[in-house]
């Protein structure tokens, strides 16, 4: 319903004026190529104040291959992709362009028939496979409405084809016992899952081009990478092209043959992902790759790009990126760049460039000197003296089988029928001055863990060792004194403060609540000066926070948590939810509030990369129990646990050539509230024994630091 | 004499907390902007116009005092010495507008703006004879000397006299306002005036321009025809329906407003408190409402009132006057109510709550030592003040109902109180005369509609405003 209401505002009719001529260049043009768009513009908003979200845009993309679309959030992927597709929100509209694919112009098309198209010769799948499923309906009617809608059959063999063709699907995207799980509901699927019906249902009209918009951004990257190989797989069977909308380089650089790179609603460089990666043209591509935190940068800073995206409600004179570029040239705040061949593979809209591909090369190198090698990655083993742990180093903070269980009630009385056990006996230590990262997959237990240690999670069993006190067994009056100490900060920065109070006011709570600074006048003094250390101003106070973007308010987060001089800080994913360039400032804001003041963090995180950049020391965590951990050159560099080596194979990496071996898991984590017996990890492990199944193994000492849960006979102890 | 009855304080309480309330939104952008959502929008302008008329009748209605009564000759110079003498009367301001409205009774039933009484009566003729007919009205048409020729006209030119008046009036005011507007501004009338017919932004007020003017016409009409006649007939004891319409507007905002009032304060504390404490907390609190929730709500309500009657009767010498007893069992019965009634929101508040405890910058906050009195209020009431803002207008015009409801069954208002419940309750034994006494139904009916309508159309604007699910993510 919305599709159609929102397809049929979506395309201003007579625009074929323009369009048309451009339409019949392209199709002409357009021998071989799957989609070819050209000049395609695309406004939200009112007529007196429109907001140009896509600006001229050509793509064109061959059959079979695989074109990323690589940009920021805000940049416009998504209105892109919607254009093509014509299923743009209210008061969105196509005013110039054409989009034609296999050669037909889809702009002057019907909406009748456009509806026909989609789904059946172009696809879409989404970021969020939860909101794309109808919850009431079983996957395999899903499934089966996509097929009958796209295929004319004769109905007296409709149903058992029908049912047939579900089964195929579904097996084709690696759903197990497809027979059976036909019957669920969505609910009772897992992310990855839903993500692979999705792909299903995309796949039933057998499409010429399938638009994934972030299609593994809300999976763990165990689960991203199966996904990610169903589709080059899919791929490769059928011949069908892909458009890959995504901010991920890593997963760029594993699956697209070619990328495009959008910033404020225009592309800015085209290129082979091996020209690209071996050195990008634009300077925006160039910092995005230097904003990449790797181990090789540890000693460092991360790149910065200074500033903010530009409102797209505004008319541009010259190079949008010119206010935040490093290059700027003094004809770039007039001239519009257009495009300038780099080599043959890779063109870009950059000045710089203007007169012929040395004269970039020349200006890019006089930069790339301080570049960090793409080459680097989170493998690479980093300068022994950055990562080798300090000497001396005291635990600041122990933690001893701290367990954490949330009872499950059912039925009248809500008597208790099991627990799911969140966090089962977890052991860690974290230095004074350093950075303990904490890695594992989504609902394996690092949140809780660390709300544990906070006490914002009353702890079910083991102690937390801090300043000599147990932490689980203080008296409440006695834990608000040591909240101090102790800070955290959030992953989603938009939830993390309340809506309905002065950043001022957010900033100086804690100072307040703890006593710390009684008068109001001093108060505002150190809350303007936290917010000036953070970057963020002192004229912040008086304003709310919606007002502040996403690596703003983590800025804030962060000044919340200072305020009141803690010692250890828990990281809970703080940047997981920023893009690259936000996630440098964050990250460079972080570590060098460590330097001056000494804190420790629990680091949180999904992100490899981050912890090679960030860590000294490294715990993996699977469902509510740690199996390695140790020095972050040990496990970076030499995993033993399968499961860490699993996931750390897992993680998209921007080196062509890494030469990892590839360790897919199959399946998904089992759930906390059912463990499995023995090791916790033995229904997915790849070297499993009959003997993993009986008892959780004991840890087993590499050396000093380094231990690992799983049967010596694997770790090679 | 200054009368200040239980509920005229209350209603005074709720003016000062709604002023107060008016000033801290002003303050709060998250409450300001929603309520300016509200006031742009036209259907609410309307509405509010004719909420505004209904609650200024009800406010005249809720200043009560004891008349004066006529000095007996006060000689000059003498009268500061006299103790004046009041009556034992309590009447309210707009008894004293109405005065001729209430003074003016019939003997019993008749028709709207009919001249003869609705019943035939014994009539002894100038001759001796005696006649059965319907004898003229004491008051409505009594100036007409032949009512059959001269009623028609009487009443057209009445209601010509009124609508200029009217038109006279709104006029005056749309000067006055726009003047005022345009002084303010620092713009010319002229430009005023322009921006008022033309600009998009200005469409809400276009509306209630409009919707003053239908009612300012409407107002004067009434007011030139009310004296003459009873236009909207009398009832079975002779009283003007049109009057008593008038007084019940004061039983139903009290009826809407206070019992709203009264629940507020154990919804939003016991709601927050089960959310947020969550345990034995809990477990106590939804304990509570879900026994109070299973027991029938009239069943409770007949209850309370019959204790109460049987408690006034016994103690009748406590009450000055019948209006006193009236009202403590007007506000006897919003306290009832509220009781029955705050299950829902404080159930609404629970689940918000619950949710709220576990943001993250609740998270934050305990790990910041907040203590629990302040998180509560600084956190937890403020973001979930749009729920209690939606359950009030949500929950008025269905407790303007609920009383009509309830006096059906008489176990409403006191019997002598002017409510449109007791003028449905009283009219529903007479529709089954032939000719149908329709008046007094129609007539309650009528007020009780559009006030509802009014409320019900505000109340959708104002949940729209506020529901962050409806609203963009500002
Ligand atoms: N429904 C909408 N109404 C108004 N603006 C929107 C809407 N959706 C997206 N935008 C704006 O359009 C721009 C591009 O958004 P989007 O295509 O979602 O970018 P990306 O996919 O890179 O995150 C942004 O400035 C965003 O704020
Ligand atoms: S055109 Fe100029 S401002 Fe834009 S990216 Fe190139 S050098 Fe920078
Ligand atoms: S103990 Fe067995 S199942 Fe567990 S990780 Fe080691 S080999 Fe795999
Ligand atoms: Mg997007």
């Amino acid at each position: 319903m919305v599709e159609q209401a929102g397809a049929e505002r979506g395309v201003a009719g007579p625009e074929a004026g323009a369009a048309g001529a451009a339409g019949a260049a392209g199709a002409a043009g357009a021998a071989g190529a799957v989609l070819e768009v050209r000049g395609l513009r695309t406004q939200l908003g009112g007529a007196a104040r429109p907001v140009t979200v896509v600006d001229g845009i050509d793509l064109r993309i061959a059959p079979g291959e695989t074109l990323a679309l690589l940009g920021e959030s805000g940049c416009g992927k998504s209105m892109t992709a919607l254009s093509l597709m014509r299923l743009l929100p209210l008061g969105g509209r196509i005013v110039a362009g054409s989009v034609c694919l296999g050669g037909h112009e889809l702009l002057s098309l019907p909406e009748r028939e456009m509806r026909m198209l989609r789904g059946g010769r172009m696809a879409m799948i989404f970021q969020e496979p939860q909101t794309s499923l109808n919850p009431v309906m079983r996957i395999g009617a899903q499934v089966a409405e996509a097929v009958r809608v796209h295929e004319d059959m004769d109905r007296t063999r409709a149903s058992a084809w029908v049912a047939d063709r579900v089964q195929e699907l579904l097996r084709a995207v690696g759903i197990p016992d497809p027979e059976r799980r036909a019957e669920d509901y969505p609910h009772q699927l897992s992310g990855g899952m839903k993500q692979r019906v999705m792909i299903a249902i995309a796949l039933a009209g057998n499409p010429r081009l399938l638009i994934a918009d972030e299609p593994t951004t809300a999976l763990d990257v165990t689960i991203q990478a199966q996904v990610l190989q169903l589709l080059k797989r899919v791929q490769r069977d059928t011949g069908m092209a892909v458009l890959l909308i995504t901010h991920d380089l890593g997963v760029v650089a594993e699956t697209a043959e070619r990328l495009a790179v959008m910033y404020a609603g225009q592309i800015v460089e085209q290129a082979s992902c091996a020209e690209f990666f071996a050195a990008p043209a634009h300077p925006y591509s160039r910092k995005l790759l230097e904003s990449l935190p790797t181990a090789a940068k540890r000693g460092g800073q991360l790149a910065m790009i200074p500033g903010r995206v530009p409102a797209l409600d505004q008319s541009f004179a010259g190079c949008r990126f010119a206010p935040r570029c490093d290059r700027v040239l003094e004809s770039c705040a007039t001239t519009e760049p257009d495009w300038q061949a780099v080599s043959q593979d890779q063109q870009v809209r950059c000045l710089l460039w203007r007169a012929g591909p040395s004269s970039g090369v020349a200006a890019a190198s006089a930069q790339a000197a301080d570049v960090a090698q793409p080459g680097e990655t989170a493998m690479a083993p980093a300068p022994a003296s950055a990562l080798a742990p300090k000497l001396g180093a005291e635990p600041l903070l122990r933690t001893e089988g701290l367990k954490v269980w949330f009872p499950i009630r059912r039925g009248l009385f809500k008597r208790v029928v099991g627990h799911v056990r969140a966090v089962d006996g977890v052991d860690l230590t974290l230095n004074a001055g350093e950075t303990l990262a904490l890695v594992g997959e989504s609902g394996c237990g690092k949140t809780t863990a660390g709300k544990g240690l906070l006490r914002l999670e009353q702890p079910t069993g083991g102690r937390v060792t801090y300043g000599g006190q147990d932490l689980a067994q203080l008296a409440p009056a006695r834990m608000r004194r040591l909240r101090k100490d102790l800070q955290i900060i959030f992953q989603d920065p938009f939830a993390s403060m309340n809506p309905r109070m002065l950043i001022g006011d957010i900033v100086g709570e804690g100072l307040q609540a703890l006593g710390i600074e009684r008068q109001a006048a001093r108060r505002r003094e150190r809350v303007a000066a936290l917010l000036e250390r953070v970057g963020i101003g002192a004229e912040a106070m008086t304003r709310y926070p919606h007002e502040f973007s996403g690596g703003q308010r983590q800025r804030i987060c962060i000044a919340r948590a200072l305020a009141v001089e803690p010692r250890v800080i828990v990281c809970d994913e703080p940047t997981s939810a920023l893009d690259v360039s936000v996630q440098a400032q964050i990250l460079n804001l972080l570590k060098s509030l460590q330097q001056d003041f000494g804190i420790s963090y629990l680091f949180i995180t999904h992100n490899i990369a981050v912890v090679s950049y960030l860590a000294q020391q490294v715990a993996v965590m699977y469902l509510g129990r740690l199996v390695e951990q140790g020095p972050v050159a040990d496990i970076l560099g030499n995993p033993r646990h399968p499961y860490t080596q699993a996931l750390l194979s897992a993680v998209p990496s921007i080196d062509p050539d890494s030469g990892r071996e590839q360790v897919r898991l199959s399946g998904d984590m089992p759930s906390p509230a059912q463990p499995p017996s023995g090791c916790y990890f033995h229904p997915r492990c790849p070297v499993a024994r009959p003997e993993c199944a009986q008892a959780y193994p004991e840890a087993v000492h590499l050396d000093a630091q380094h231990q690992v849960n799983c049967l010596p006979e694997i770790v090679g102890a | 004499m200054l009368v200040v009855l239980w509920t005229d304080a209350l209603i005074f309480v709720l003016i000062a907390v709604v002023l107060g309330f008016a000033f801290h939104a002003t303050r709060h952008p998250h409450l300001r902007v929603p309520w300016q959502q509200v006031g742009r929008s036209r259907v609410a302008a309307g509405a509010l116009v004719v909420l505004s008329v209904y609650v200024a009748i009800g406010l005249l209605d809720s200043v009560h005092f004891h008349p004066r009564l006529e000095a007996q000759t006060p000689a000059v110079g003498e009268a500061s010495q006299e103790t004046p003498t009041y009556s034992t009367q309590v009447i309210s301001l707009l008894d004293l507008w109405l005065q001729p409205l209430r003074e003016q009774e019939e003997k019993t039933f008749s028709a709207p703006f009919a001249t003869h009484l609705f019943v035939k009566e014994a009539m002894e003729q100038p001759d001796g004879s005696v006649i059965r007919a319907y004898p003229r009205l004491e008051h409505g048409g009594a100036h007409l000397t032949d009512p059959a020729r001269d009623r028609a006209p009487d009443i057209l030119l009445s209601t010509l006299l009124g609508l200029v008046q009217g038109l006279i009036a709104w006029t005056g005011f749309l000067l006055m306002v726009l003047g005022l507007s345009a002084w303010r501004a620092r713009e010319s009338f002229a430009q005023r005036v322009l921006q008022l017919r033309q600009e998009p932004t200005q469409a809400a007020w276009r509306v209630a321009v409009w919707t003053l003017l239908v009612m300012l016409v409407l107002g004067f009409i009434a007011a030139e025809l009310a004296v003459k006649y009873h236009i909207l007939g009398t009832d079975k004891v002779g009283e003007d329906v049109f009057y008593q319409s008038l007084k019940s507007i004061r039983t139903g905002l009290v009826i809407g407003t206070l019992t709203t009032l009264v629940m507020l304060p154990a919804a939003v504390i016991l709601g927050i408190m089960a959310g947020y404490f969550r345990g034995l907390t809990d477990d106590i609190i939804q304990y509570l409402y879900t026994t109070l929730n299973s027991i029938p709500g009239v069943l409770l309500i007949a209850a309370a009132i019959l204790m109460l009657q049987v408690y006034m009767a016994n103690h009748g010498d406590e009450f000055n006057s019948l209006v006193e007893r009236a009202d403590l069992r007007l506000l006897f019965l919003c306290i009832i109510l509220g009781v029955t009634s705050w299950t829902g929101l404080c159930r609404l508040l629970r689940g918000e709550s619950l949710k709220l405890r576990e943001a993250d910058y609740v998270q934050a906050a305990i790990a910041l030592g907040v203590r629990h009195s302040r998180l509560i209020a600084r956190h937890i009431l403020p973001n979930v003040l749009h729920i209690v803002m939606i359950t009030l207008v949500l929950d008025f015009s269905g407790l303007v109902l609920a009383e009509a409801v309830l006096s059906y069954v008489n176990i409403g208002v006191d019997p002598t109180m002017n409510s449109w419940g007791n003028m449905i309750n009283s009219a529903r034994l007479e529709l089954a005369r032939d000719p149908i006494v329709w008046w007094s139904l129609a007539a309650a009916f009528g007020f009780m509609f559009t006030l509802v309508l009014a409320a019900n159309l505000l109340a959708d604007v104002v949940r729209d405003a506020f529901d962050p699910r409806l609203r963009g993510t500002a």
